[in-house]
């Protein structure tokens, strides 16, 4: 075969190697939710963030000793807001502190977010170098963090949360960490 | 009884279209003239009984009867009479009805141009067409069907989201579909081109025209989607790079590169087996775009429900459809006879680096929006690369595209003066550097890259006028001859003008678009804040009663000047509408436009102690974005209207002479 036909036959491979991918996805044994994460029962990574208001810093170690939820999102993206409602009532009923992380975004967006939908957070940390969503092994937002009182990562969801999953998986876990 | 009708119509239908898939290619093979024709009478056939079950379905929504599942899931007798209408395809088996009556409408029209075409071309087209509707009939009536009854009854329906319910997006989706399923036109002439071992210059004035209808409706619905969102999601934004956002616009891309190379292939001869390449990844993007959304494989916001059975049939449909396009053209392609090379400084030249950066746009939002899958987070793909991913790889490629597309139509074919064509522009020059200076005066230094969007604009608007003066020779010669001239110019010249100005129209509309001022604040009754040089007073707010919603609307009135010279300039109602069926509020914003700047007005949440949560917005020039839009779906459709598409003018033999002289 010559490079001449080869070249023609690029596009057919690039499907098939795409359409591969597709089929994966609905396997109907795949938790779509669940998403492979090195971090789970490991250490959460530490950070140091500036705050919104420009003053603090939203430190991991103020963390320390206590089951928190740790939530990163961002003014720009749509499933946030969808998520929002469920965050807002989260902040309602649990017994565990929420934190939020502002992935890539500007302080200023970030404040007009929260004061448009609501403010479900306990605190708010900017990062907007995206560094801190690197160690955590964040694949985009939003995405919600369980971590305990030793520190360790316990769940991760990625994808905006609802009340399914916070009924079905968040709750339970809360309750087994002695949360609420 | 009518129902079952429909449903009959449309099993009927299916082996309508297996017929039309076959007999018609067995007969261009065997070079059988009746079994050919047969292919046609299919065609018209196929669009009557898909027509039928259409309007049963209609007939069903119309008249409320939930006896039928689908009327009963998706719509209520307290509804508004047109959007029970547009209910029929505010549902994914509705829409899929919608998208097969459509495709049986390109195949009649088809069908009727054909005598234009060489017979066992018209026949090979109609076949692949056929293939296409028996494949999503099958996938209705296996796995959507909307036909099937509910027993017993139950006394109402269960509405439609409240969302949904609005003129913008009622009608959004058929312009939609037209687009998208008009590049089926395209993909049907590439496969059986493709077939044939045969691609001319006349193949390309034949696909040109569907194309060309394809991308108008397409470019209309895009639209009309963004001006929905932006006025219904009460942010104020225009564009929010949603998965369904994108799977519009990679066709639209993708269209748009298409529409650009059919041009060299019928000027040049070149670029062959590329056009055909492109006609076949338009129509899957397209695919792509109606169901990739719907699979399960991939949701948004604003997707239809899902199914794993229908995620399988529709991998299976895509697979089929677009993998055995692409091993065809991966069998059959290399036969294509290559055009002649041709100098990388020529309009020609420039069509390909046009084509180039398209591509690589449609190739950019495609990665963007599947990145999730990518990432092996299948089924989560709610994340979102958003804005940062988007704004850093797609502006970027936009700024060279559009410094060519006003010196692109400046060069000549063969070989082009690029001095000389850029010595031609200095108006265009002069007046985007004007531009951009005064914006950078009168926004005391904004920022630099919305400056910059407005000079590129102004580049190509300027650049799309000029090319059209330098045409009827404006000033150069005495008025009379300029009228003769500008009388005897081809539609299809006019038509790309008109395109590229919108063009330029909307990109000014997206660059001022960071100029906006926003005040987000708490009012009290008769309270007044400052915006933009205007001032917005809170008058009132009482409680309205709609058809299935109550609302609260508040009286704001837009004043401008001060003191004793302070006039209404209006009056603005935003509302909060309650859908009580569905337990959902939806913000209905005020907007009041000059055309040259929208005032803004979203009503939000009351504190509870007599205070409500208020979002203005001064937004300059954004109405441009939807403006230029329009023209450039107007351009679309003055070209479309150029004698030279025709029937009976496309015809192999004859290359009209006329044709060199036009369409430049």
């Amino acid at each position: 075969m010559s490079w001449r036909r080869a070249f023609f036959l690029l596009p057919l491979v690039l499907f098939v190697a795409l359409a591969a991918y597709l089929w994966r996805g609905l396997d109907p044994d795949r938790d779509p939710q669940l998403l492979p994460s090195a971090l789970i029962d490991k250490p959460a990574p530490s950070f140091s963030l500036g705050t919104l208001l420009g003053n603090g810093v939203l430190a991991s170690d103020e963390m320390k000793g206590q089951v928190v939820l740790v939530n990163f999102f961002a003014s720009w993206c749509v499933p946030c807001r969808a998520e929002h409602a469920a965050l807002m009532q989260l902040a309602k009923d649990a017994a565990v502190p929420l934190y939020g992380i502002a992935y890539k975004d500007k302080p200023e967006d970030v404040v007009k977010f929260l004061d448009s939908l609501g403010n479900p957070y306990l605190r708010v940390g900017l990062d907007q170098s995206g560094r801190t969503a690197i160690n955590f092994g964040v694949y985009g937002v939003p995405e919600t963090y369980v971590i305990d009182r030793q520190g360790h990562i316990r769940w991760r969801h990625a994808g905006p949360l609802d009340a399914g999953v916070i009924a079905k998986e968040l709750n339970p876990l809360l309750r087994e960490l002695g949360a609420s | 009884m009518i129902i079952e009708l429909g449903h009959f119509a449309l099993v009927l239908a299916l082996f309508v279209a297996l017929l039309q898939a076959s007999l018609p290619l067995y007969g261009a093979a065997k070079n059988h003239w009746g079994l050919m024709m047969a292919g046609r009478l299919a065609a018209m056939a196929l669009f009557a009984l898909v027509g039928l079950a259409f309007a049963t379905l209609i007939h069903a929504y119309l008249t409320s009867d939930f006896s039928v599942l689908n009327v009963a899931e998706n719509s209520h007798s307290d509804k508004p009479w047109l959007y029970k209408l547009t209910g029929v395809w505010g549902n994914h088996e509705g829409s899929m009805v919608l998208w097969v009556f459509i495709l049986s409408l390109y195949g009649a029209a088809v069908a009727w141009f054909a005598d234009a075409l060489p017979p066992r071309l018209a026949a090979r087209v109609l076949a692949v067409q056929g293939m296409i509707a028996s494949g999503f009939l099958l996938f209705i009536l296996f796995t959507s069907n909307p036909f099937l009854r509910l027993s017993p009854a139950p006394p109402d329906g269960n509405g439609l989201n409240p969302i949904l319910q609005d003129p913008g997006l009622a009608f959004h989706p058929p312009f939609l579909y037209l687009g998208y399923v008009g590049f089926s036109v395209a993909f049907a002439f590439a496969v059986a081109a493709l077939i044939e071992g045969r691609v001319d210059a006349a193949w390309a004035r034949w696909v040109r025209p569907w194309t060309l209808a394809s991308w108008c409706t397409l470019t209309v619905g895009i639209t009309m989607g963004s001006w929905w969102a932006y006025y219904t999601l009460g942010w104020g934004g225009w564009w929010f790079w949603d998965p369904v956002e994108n799977a519009s616009l990679m066709p639209w891309l993708a269209g748009t590169a298409l529409l650009h190379s059919a041009i060299v292939v019928e000027r040049r001869d070149a670029l062959k087996s590329w056009a055909v390449l492109l006609a076949i990844l338009t129509f899957s993007l397209s695919l792509v775009g109606t169901f990739l959304v719907r699979s399960g494989v991939l949701t948004s916001v604003h997707a239809f429900a899902l199914d794993p059975k229908r995620g399988v049939f529709i991998l299976a449909l895509l697979f089929v459809a677009i993998g055995g396009s692409l091993a065809l053209y991966a069998w059959r392609a290399p036969r294509l006879e290559p055009g002649g090379v041709f100098a990388p400084v020529s309009r020609e030249g420039a069509l390909l680096l046009n084509n180039l950066i398209l591509a690589s746009c449609a190739a950019t939002v495609f990665i963007g929006t599947l990145y999730p899958l990518f990432l092996d987070a299948v089924g989560g793909p709610k994340l979102s690369v958003g804005y940062p991913f988007f704004d850093r790889t797609f502006a970027p490629l936009m700024v060279p595209l559009l410094i060519a597309v006003a010196v692109g139509p400046m060069l000549a074919w063969k070989r082009g003066d690029l001095l000389g064509a850029l010595q031609r522009l200095w108006a265009a020059f002069a007046v985007a550097i004007a531009v951009m200076l005064i914006a950078f005066y009168v926004t005391s230094g904004g920022p630099v890259l919305a400056v910059l969007g407005l000079g590129l604009a102004s580049w190509v608007g300027m650049g799309a006028l000029v090319e059209y003066a330098e045409r009827v020779q404006l000033l150069r010669a005495p008025w009379r001859e300029s009228w003769r001239r500008a009388k005897s110019l081809p539609r299809s010249a006019y038509g790309m003008t008109l395109a590229h100005f919108g063009l330029a129209v909307t990109v000014a509309g997206i660059a001022a678009s960071a100029f906006e001022v926003e005040s987000i604040a708490l009012m009290h009754l008769g309270e007044t804040i400052p915006l933009a040089g205007y001032s917005l007073r809170f008058d009132g707010i009482g409680r309205h009663e709609g058809a299935n919603y109550t609302a609260d609307r508040a009286d704001f009135t837009l004043l401008k000047g001060a003191g004793t010279d302070q006039r209404v300039v209006a009056e603005m109602a935003p509302e909060r509408r309650f859908f009580p069926l569905q337990q959902q509020t939806v913000s209905k914003t005020a907007i009041h436009t000059t055309l040259l700047a929208d005032t803004y007005l979203a009503l939000g949440d009351p504190d509870g102690k007599g205070g409500w949560a208020v979002r203005a917005y001064w937004k300059p020039l954004t109405p441009f974005i939807w403006i230029g839009g329009i023209i450039m779906a107007l351009g679309g459709a003055v070209s479309l209207s150029d004698r030279r598409w025709r029937v009976g003018v496309a015809s192999r033999r004859a290359r009209p002479r006329d044709a060199v002289a036009a369409g430049e």
